[in-house]
């Protein structure tokens, strides 16, 4: 029954009750995917509304003696790759029939973008944000209640985008029938891992494009941060066929589910995830709240064990150190989620560098200046 | 005869409290097996868990008290109700062993609807928004009897019962053979006579558990107003 597996991970673990709507969304996203008015509709949005193709910046001074070229998500509307997702996806709600939209959000970016464009489309938009993160990523909050939308905290577990995600999904489980459920990342029961890869896939496609232009070739490598993972699969899925060019995932040290996690079911999937002998999910830890997550969307650990992608760690030290000379040596201040990826990349053996600067820094201001 | 269904979070206490439920009328008891993220749960069997996995009440621990359980109440069916997380921690094969050896009847795995990991009998469950199609696929997998999700949500008590339930029974009566026990929003005598009228039994869990906490003879006393509601059908 479920068409959307990558290897052993994936899978629709989710109460009954959810399962007709996946059936829905899942025949809705086909016909949608053949349907040429929706790809016309959505790349009328994302050059008319969202600011796409977003630029490739050599950073130079960032990374002396390397060509480091960033894909500038941080320059999309609303300042993340987020929005690319959530368009598509309030595209296909509209097309379903449902007129309230429910999410998660852990940095605040993809609830600002859901806001976004629930505004846009005049949708009702309700949002859950663990406490701990809107403590965090108070400006986020701000923006959201700006737009209209209702932000709900969550004050159990780890008051973090664990449980944020999981309210989301109670929510949804009581409201399925009026409701659309605009995940964030690549991450949930099928179809959402192949759905937001796809929406996400136009960062790889571009970047690809964009790097014949300016340097004639292929990079060495693609770097890009992984918490749930949707950016970092995004611009992947760009490269996947390239087999010269090395993909590599870095995810925020204490919340490394491929580095040290173990197979396991959250949410909705079966992935690799933070988790003890007996099943239960371990709190993550990372200074930055959007890479704050047990566990990681179910291609990622397939591509993972195929060996087709690396996946490495960045401390919080580390991260923190990349934002800061990011913005010293280039005038660009990444969001700390990125930072992990600038850490890794600035070291690899590689002169031809894409890195996924997913999004801007502005709602880490207060996160970083406390830890200095 | 109406069945009637407690559900119990796994705890030390649960040989005890589950043994003054069935002295109260209960026929099956379900033992919560605890998971840190539990989707199809509301907040009072959430925080229920939360308390239990703080005592630790892992995998291990869950099938001792599964075990000891089976001992105070020889003759009646445990069921287990869990998440697939713990299944695949211990084992898709050796988790359904595991229960069956310590005297689990059958289990009940809330994230793992019909179609996903065929091999593990369990009852199944269906809710109101389940198409023809799949109950009746679910009544062809489930082992022993069929759970109807009386309403769209997560467990917890409600107000009145869910105007879904008699729909789902009538589409279910057409289409399964097994017999039909109605859960989620149940915690009343009122409920449990209402939803007995339609269903051939009733599953009680949050008031159940919210009652246990004031020890067997509450449990006992509130099981047994259940008992009698279902009786007078």
């Amino acid at each position: 029954m479920t068409s959307s597996e990558f290897g052993t991970y994936g899978g629709r673990y989710v109460p009954e009750t959810l399962i007709p709507a996946l059936d829905e969304l899942e025949q809705g996203w086909r016909e949608a995917l053949a349907d040429e008015a929706f790809h016309a509709e959505l790349h009328d949005l994302a050059t008319t509304y969202a600011g796409r193709p977003t630029p490739l910046t050599l950073a130079e001074r960032f990374a002396p003696g390397k060509r480091i070229y960033l894909k500038r998500e941080d320059l999309l509307h609303t300042g993340a790759h987020k929005l690319n997702n959530a368009l598509g996806q309030a595209v296909l709600a509209r097309r379903l029939g449902k007129r309230r939209i429910v999410a998660e959000t852990g940095a605040g970016q993809h609830g600002v973008a859901t806001a976004t464009v629930c505004a846009r489309f005049g949708l009702d938009c309700v949002v859950y944000m663990g406490e701990e993160d809107m403590r965090r990523q108070k400006p986020n909050v701000e923006r959201m209640g700006l737009l209209g939308a209702e932000v709900r905290g969550v004050d159990f577990g780890t008051k973090t985008l664990k449980e944020a995600t999981s309210e989301a999904i109670r929510d949804w489980i009581t409201n399925v029938e009026t409701t659309h459920y605009l995940i964030g990342s690549c991450v949930g029961p099928a179809p959402y891992p192949e759905l937001v890869a796809e929406l996400q896939s136009v960062i790889g496609r571009e970047a690809r494009e964009q790097l014949f232009t300016v340097a004639g070739r292929l990079p060495e490598a693609v770097v890009a941060c992984v918490g749930g993972g949707s950016n970092a699969i995004g611009i992947f899925h760009g490269f996947l066929e390239d087999e010269g060019v090395r993909l590599v995932g870095v995810e925020a040290a204490g919340a490394a589910s491929l580095g040290s996690g173990r197979a396991g079911v959250l949410h909705g999937a079966r992935s690799s995830i933070l988790a003890d002998e007996d099943g239960q999910v371990a709190d993550a830890h990372s200074i930055s709240a959007g890479l704050d997550y047990p566990g990681v969307g179910p291609e990622h650990a397939y591509l993972r064990d195929i060996g087709r992608v690396e996946y490495v760690a960045a401390t919080d030290a580390e991260a923190l150190a990349a934002f800061a000379d990011l913005a010293r040596t280039e005038g660009i201040i990444p969001a700390l989620e990125p930072a992990h990826a600038l850490a890794r990349a600035r070291e690899l053996d590689a002169e031809l560098v894409l890195v996924g600067l997913s999004g801007r820094g502005d709602k880490d201001l207060a996160e970083v200046l406390a830890q200095r | 005869m109406k069945t009637l269904v407690i559900y119990l979070m796994a705890d030390p206490e649960t040989p005890a409290l589950a043994r003054a439920a069935v002295e109260g009328g209960a026929d099956i008891i379900e033992i919560g097996f605890p998971f840190s993220d539990p989707l199809a749960d509301g907040p009072v069997i959430r925080r229920a868990g939360e308390r239990a996995l703080e005592r630790g009440m892992r995998t291990g621990p869950c099938l001792e008290v599964l075990a000891q359980t089976r001992e105070l109440v020889p003759g009646t069916p445990l069921i287990p109700m869990t998440y697939s997380s713990l299944l695949e921690a211990y084992g898709w094969e050796r988790f359904p062993a595991a229960v069956k050896s310590a005297g689990g009847t059958s289990m009940i795995v809330s994230d793992l609807p019909a179609g996903e990991r065929p091999e593990v009998r369990r009852v199944q469950l269906v809710a109101p928004t389940s198409t023809d199609e799949r109950i009746a696929y679910a009544g062809e997998q489930t082992d022993g009897w069929l759970y109807l999700v009386a309403l769209t949500g997560t467990t917890g008590a409600r107000e009145d019962l869910s105007p879904a339930l008699a729909g789902l029974v009538e589409r279910a009566r057409r289409l399964v053979s097994a017999p039909l026990y109605a859960g989620f929003g149940i915690s009343t005598p009122e409920h449990a006579r209402a939803a007995a009228e339609l269903a051939d039994g009733i599953a009680v869990g949050t008031r159940a558990v919210q009652v246990a906490e004031d020890g067997p003879a509450a449990l006992q006393a509130y099981v047994s107003t259940l008992r009698g509601a279902l009786d007078a059908v």
